[in-house]
């Protein structure tokens, strides 16, 4: 038979040979799936174990506001369309993606029982139809992909060549687009060569109707070669398909790709409340209500604790949300394009706000990992985030004068397509900073000096409405 | 324009009295040469259609969003605790204010704190008074068919959302309105908020405010209008570092609603 003289016995009918290697393939993909599914389980697991180094923030307002974020920033990608051409690409892609997954479901199906195309014969021409939706996108989405690619490496836009995207970065967003050329391929070839072997063998290849793409590219490609070379194609592209799904499960949770996962719970979690208001420090309100009231009971228990730390100097100090933000952020670097401070030549680059947090979250992850007591801040505990000490923090990634130079204008807020928020782990730094270093921008003295002195931002000796006498004598 | 009346929370109390509403002024807007301006031209429109308001005068205190922004926390909520109090102790309900920076750490900062008052910014009520028809402008006025462009402060634009207000006062000047390129949800900031109007610029190859005067200065416009004692100055200092100070003004909008008013 043909099949076996071309080495693929899997439609061989020497039913013995069959079952054997039929269970090769099926042993085969079960382990392979489980052994990838598990480590990318641990990887995922690792992600949320960062994101909760952050510290607790109540999730309050409306839940429909919330789901609405999702539906329109998430799911519509909404934001995206400020910049047509590059939502449009991404909008080709991303809608690929999902749609792609239908095409899983069958590819689990197939691998583990040892079917064929197991939806094909069920569905008929519905299965048709989602199979060309799947190619039309999947078409469409290999141009995208190579014009994303020269995007980022031909035409050089500004956005993608800032310092912090030097290294890594770079090589991330080259990777992941790689690999979906690649993931295309083997759909192309999967299909293509099955159109073309449904006409020789029709009793093993079902009928999957006339397909958008591979209906005419696979006899384009792949019209003329022998049925051996055939099976032996469908195969590869099979696996390849598969094996790239999983690496791409695997690859995930270290890269900036992540955001395909979390942009829908991070824009379900994002803030509701009014951008203009920074969060209440509920223990400092403490403190001045009770320097304002000298009756009110001063709280002894809360004096003899060791000094507070005001503000954030580390990933502890953030909230988790902000955290996950940092997980969230795809280093697009719309927020970095608006920021007035970037475009003026300063340092502060909201996306490395972002990058730098997830690299820190990592960090200290890879140190919990370790075990070893030499990151325990007391040594005669066990490692924990409550008891963790690497003589680093955050600072040591984002500096003083990044955070100096935001005029808290909100434009990397507003600009986030996914809702992040650079501007609260800034603040919570510069917090940080002032409240518990005592330190800061020197100009910033007088100011405050002025406000707890007079109560005016300028040290001015003139009354508050020395303009209003003025203007009135002058009628 | 005569018997400009500006009378403080604490005069009217001492007749028993309550404005209909109270004008916060701000740090800028006492303090400043140029905003002050502003503040003047502001009660001068109150005046002539008749709004019923007073001044805090003395017992106005800075809102503390400077300290705030810069990370000082225990400033700003010392600053935000006695406005509060003086702010409930004369019963004020609703505010007008010609700072969006006050104005938002009032409407959004304050309420946490105790302070929940109904609180507008400059702009909105002029709209409110042109609306009602308080306010009439001269046939042809001064700006008629001038090129004007308006610039949106981060703190009543993207921070608040306010953006239509200030243009439909500006339309009423009958100029020919002119938009930057970054406009509304993506203007360009002024280089000032976050407390840098106190500090020197980080190192960098360019001043926010030149980035931005350059953007007004490209749409030909003779008048650049702001709504913000701090984008007022960043503007102009923006435009006299071009030298373009003798060919473009840099206005608020109450001047340029006073200037182009009726009576």
């Amino acid at each position: 038979m043909a099949y076996i003289s071309a080495g693929i016995p899997y439609f061989s009918e020497n039913s013995l040979s069959k079952d054997n290697k039929y269970m090769v393939q099926q042993i085969a993909f079960i382990l392979i799936s489980a052994v990838a599914i598990g480590v990318a389980v641990k990887a995922f697991g690792k992600v949320r174990r960062n994101i909760l180094l952050g510290q607790d923030e109540a999730v309050t307002g409306d839940t429909g506001e919330r789901w609405r974020n999702v539906l329109l920033v998430a799911f519509g990608q909404r934001k995206m369309f400020k910049r047509w051409i590059p939502a449009v690409l991404h909008f080709i892609i991303y809608a690929a993606f999902v749609v792609t997954q239908v095409e899983l479901i069958e590819i689990f199906i197939d691998g583990i029982i040892g079917e064929h195309r197991f939806f094909a014969d069920k569905l008929g021409g519905f299965y048709t139809f989602v199979i060309s939706f799947i190619e039309v996108l999947s078409l469409l989405t290999f141009f995208a992909t190579f014009i994303f690619l020269a995007r980022r490496n031909l035409i050089k836009l500004p956005r993608f060549k800032k310092p912090e995207m030097k290294g890594w970065p770079s090589l991330d967003g080259n990777l992941i687009l790689i690999f979906e050329i690649i993931l295309l391929i083997g759909i192309f070839t999967m299909n293509g060569t099955d159109v073309v072997l449904q006409q020789m063998d029709p009793e093993h290849f079902k009928d999957t109707g006339t397909l958008a793409v591979s209906s005419w590219l696979g006899p384009a490609l792949f019209g003329g070669m022998s049925e051996g070379t055939l099976i032996i194609l469908e195969r590869v592209g099979w696996w390849l398909h598969f094996a790239m799904v999983l690496t791409f499960l695997n690859y995930l949770p270290y890269s900036k790709h992540l955001h395909i996962l979390l942009a829908f719970p991070n824009t379900y979690y994002a803030r509701l409340k009014p951008r203009g208001e920074m969060d209440n420090m509920d223990e400092i309100t403490k403190e001045v209500r009770s320097m304002m009231d000298p009756e009110a009971a001063f709280d002894e228990a809360d004096m003899s604790e060791e000094l507070p730390e005001f503000g954030a100097s580390d990933v502890f100090g953030l909230s988790w949300k902000n955290v996950m933000d940092a997980y969230s952020c795809t280093e697009c670097g719309r927020c970095t394009a608006v920021c007035p401070a970037n475009i003026t030549g300063k340092k502060l680059s909201p996306r490395k706000v972002m990058m730098d947090i997830r690299d820190r979250a990592e960090e200290i992850g890879r140190n919990l990992d370790t075990g070893s007591d030499e990151f325990a801040k007391d040594k005669s505990q066990p490692l924990s985030k409550d008891n963790y000490d690497d003589g680093k923090t955050l600072f040591d990634y984002t500096t003083p004068e990044e955070l100096h130079a935001c005029t808290t204008c909100n434009a990397c807020v507003e600009a986030c397509p996914v809702l992040i928020n650079p501007l609260e782990p800034i603040l919570k730094m510069r917090r940080y900073e002032i409240l518990t270093l005592s330190q800061g921008p020197q100009d910033w003295l007088p100011m405050f000096n002025s406000l707890e002195n007079s109560g005016s931002a300028w040290a001015i000796p003139d009354d508050r409405d020395k303009w209003a006498k003025e203007a009135m004598k002058e009628g | 324009m005569s018997n400009l009346r500006i009378p403080t929370m604490a005069e009217m109390a001492a007749e028993g009295r309550e404005p209909e509403i109270l004008f916060w002024v701000g740090c800028a807007g006492s303090f400043d040469s140029r905003a002050q301006k502003v503040t003047v031209a502001f009660c001068k429109i109150l005046n002539a259609v008749g709004v019923d308001f007073a001044i805090l005068g003395n017992e106005e205190s800075c809102t503390g969003d400077p300290a705030r922004r810069a990370g000082n926390e225990f400033l700003f909520q010392m600053q935000a605790l006695q406005n509060i109090e003086v702010l409930n102790m004369y019963n004020v309900k609703k505010m007008v204010t010609a700072c969006p920076h006050c104005f938002n750490t009032i409407k959004n900062e304050y309420p946490v704190l105790g302070g929940n008052y109904e609180v507008v910014h400059h702009t909105q009520l002029l709209q409110e008074l042109i609306n009602e028809g308080r306010i009439k402008m001269k046939e042809g006025g001064e700006f008629k068919g001038k090129r004007i462009t308006y610039h949106d402060s981060c703190y009543m634009g993207r921070v608040n959302g306010v953006y239509e207000a200030p243009r439909e006062v500006l339309q009423t000047l009958d100029a020919d309105l002119v938009e930057m390129k970054r406009c509304k949800s993506n203007g360009l900031c002024c280089g000032a908020g976050g407390a840098q109007m106190w500090k020197e610029d980080e190192p960098g190859n360019k001043r926010i405010n030149i980035e931005r005067a350059e953007e007004a200065l490209e749409t030909g416009a003779k008048v650049v209008a702001a709504n913000c004692p701090f984008c007022l100055t960043m503007m102009g200092d923006g435009i006299k570092a071009k030298d373009k100070q003798e060919e473009v003004m840099v206005y608020d909008l109450a001047e340029l609603i006073l200037n182009n008013m009726e009576g």
